[in-house]
């Protein structure tokens, strides 16, 4: 049975309209409505169901951010995720956190964890760099199951198909993996109560990136941060003529 | 002067750069993305280079070495790039980094970009920047976050930069004026059994490509039914336009996931948008709100959809549709 580590993260919710920060230093996080990252719930969820199809033996979940980073931790608990790791990074750090250091996070928690699949979200809905599943597997030298809407375990493979631009590709990959989660994957349990009141119980272990012999230095320089250019207010047109006549007006037709 | 020092040593820096954008065909034809990384290879400044790798290079190949400002075409032609995987790919570009030390590897933030590129970055030690919608300078890239949201612009302190870039921020280059030498490449050690690709089910249309067709008629919740989709193709074949979808369409199983215009899938910017019952919400704006007019069609006058259209038709798109197609 496989062993699988998942990774969460916390990010501004995804129905929050966010603000820029007036010195353009980023985006306003303080007092922000925070949750896992959807494409994260989809991951932790597949291990789950691997888990309970008895593909997978233990799920442990990792988190890499500031001490508020536990809350994803205990969601993923709650869904039936084993155990946590969290590998506190905060301050001007966490700042300039990037897909290069968590890889290396994860991959050397693949190791010491001997897991034999790592699965995470496609992307992040805040940084929206979609580079952190393919960076573990180049790290550990591992397989890539990008994109992935379907999961199928063998003995010593995996069958997935992949989301790509023209329609669907179906990919085998040699165990041990890493997968990037996407939306069609599945669809995420809410964790009940009494497994939110079980979670309560079940380890979180605390790690420092030190700890796990990774450097975090920043590898980018933030110039600034911007709203983007506001659109011109539209009009609200009473009917198709109307709409055709703008569009001849426009070019368009 | 300090100011003159600096400037020669920013056009001696210029004259050291040297990029190579790796080329995303399907064997076939050249997918047009290529040809917008191909702008953003020669804003970089210095010598641009394309590797074209895949079980069939030539019609790639030759379309690329038409190029004007393309120095050479890198040919890679090998069973080993069947399906062209990441795992295969990553080692023959790592080769080709070795030979040719370029300052600037970059490629369309596309499915294939986008799986590729983070994996050639780490094996280079180097953070990627991804998505990026422009250059300022060889070090200092703008991109979105925040699914649009936000404008960061960011300097690499790495000396190796990995770019993938947003293809509609970028022109497509015109692929004249050039005669690139190709020279070809070994795939040493690019055969592995890592990944094998297996199958393809690519969406048959005879519509414009989602991403770079020039009008573009979306669906959402509000059809109601794939079958009512059909309402949609005949205001795009009018429109000589391609079909897009939002997230609820898709999850609802109205239409391919292919088709899902938004933060997580495609990223539109045409002439004319046409968003028919889609509320609007911030992920799906993200795919689109760089549309040059955006036009909504909603019976719900409060949808964040209207925000940002430039003309919208509060009304019933069964009744509205057909007769915007009937007047075409």
């Amino acid at each position: 049975m496989a062993r699988v580590l998942v990774g969460v993260k916390r990010v501004i919710d995804y129905a929050v309209k966010i603000r820029v920060k007036p010195d353009k230093t980023g985006v306003v996080t303080d007092g922000i409505k925070h949750s896992m990252n959807p494409f994260d719930e989809i991951a932790v969820e597949e291990a789950v169901r691997l888990k309970e199809k008895k593909v997978a033996s233990e799920i442990i979940a990792v988190s890499c951010g500031p001490a508020q980073s536990q809350e994803v931790l205990r969601t993923a608990l709650a869904m039936g995720v084993d155990k946590g790791i969290h590998v506190e990074i905060s301050g001007p750090e966490y700042e300039t956190l990037q897909p290069i250091h968590v890889s290396k996070i994860l991959a050397k928690i693949a190791q010491n964890e001997k897991a034999d699949l790592v699965i995470v979200g496609k992307q992040a809905i805040d940084d929206d760099c979609n580079q952190t599943a393919q960076m573990t597997a180049a790290v550990l030298d591992w397989p890539q199951a990008t994109f992935t809407s379907k999961l199928e375990k063998g003995d010593k493979d995996l069958t997935v198909t992949r989301e790509i631009d023209g329609g669907l590709e179906t990919i085998k990959c040699k165990i041990p993996a890493v997968i990037s989660a996407d939306l069609r994957l599945n669809e995420p349990r809410y964790a009940t109560l009494p497994n939110i009141m079980k979670a309560k119980k079940k380890p979180i272990q605390k790690l420092t990136p030190k700890d796990l012999g990774v450097d975090v230095s920043p590898r980018i320089k933030v110039i600034s941060v911007e709203d983007p250019p506001v659109r011109q207010a539209g009009a609200i047109l009473p009917d198709v003529d109307a709409l055709v006549g703008k569009l001849k007006e426009g070019g368009h037709i | 002067m300090f100011s003159n020092y600096t400037r020669t040593l920013g056009t001696q820096l210029r004259r050291f750069q040297s990029t190579l954008v790796i080329a995303e065909h399907n064997n076939e034809v050249l997918s047009p993305i290529t040809q917008n990384a191909i702008t953003a290879a020669k804003k970089l400044g210095g010598e641009v280079s394309v590797l074209v790798a895949g079980t069939k290079c030539g019609p790639a190949s030759s379309a690329l070495s038409k190029a004007g400002g393309v120095s050479k075409v890198l040919v890679a032609e090998n069973e080993a790039f069947k399906g062209f995987t990441a795992e295969n790919l990553t080692p023959l570009i790592l080769n080709a980094q070795k030979q040719f030390k370029f300052t600037h590897i970059i490629a369309g933030a596309s499915a294939f970009g986008k799986a590729l590129l983070p994996r050639v970055a780490a094996k280079l030690d180097v953070s990627p920047v991804t998505d990026i919608i422009a250059i300022k300078s060889p070090d200092t890239f703008v991109r979105t976050i925040y699914a649009g949201n936000a404008i960061q612009t960011l300097q690499v302190t790495d000396p190796i930069k990995i770019l993938t870039i947003r293809g509609t921020n970028f022109e497509a280059d015109p692929l004249d004026g050039g005669s690139a030498a190709t020279e070809n490449i070994p795939a040493d050690g690019c055969a592995n059994d890592l990944t094998t690709f297996v199958s393809q089910e690519l969406s048959k249309s005879d519509r414009p490509e989602l991403t770079s067709a020039k009008v573009v008629v979306s669906g959402g919740r509000g059809l109601k039914s794939g079958d009512n989709f059909k309402l949609l193709y005949d205001l795009a074949d009018k429109l000589n336009a391609a079909v897009g979808a939002s997230r609820a369409a898709v999850d609802a199983g109205y239409v391919p996931n292919d088709m899902q215009v938004g933060q997580t899938g495609k990223i539109v910017a045409p002439d004319l948008y046409i968003a028919v019952g889609i509320s609007g919400a911030i992920q799906h704006l993200a795919g689109m709100k760089d549309s040059k007019t955006i036009v909504a069609i909603n019976k719900d006058p409060e949808a964040p959809i209207f925000q940002v259209a430039d003309y919208g038709l509060v009304a019933d798109l069964f009744k509205v549709v057909p007769e915007l197609t009937e007047k075409l």
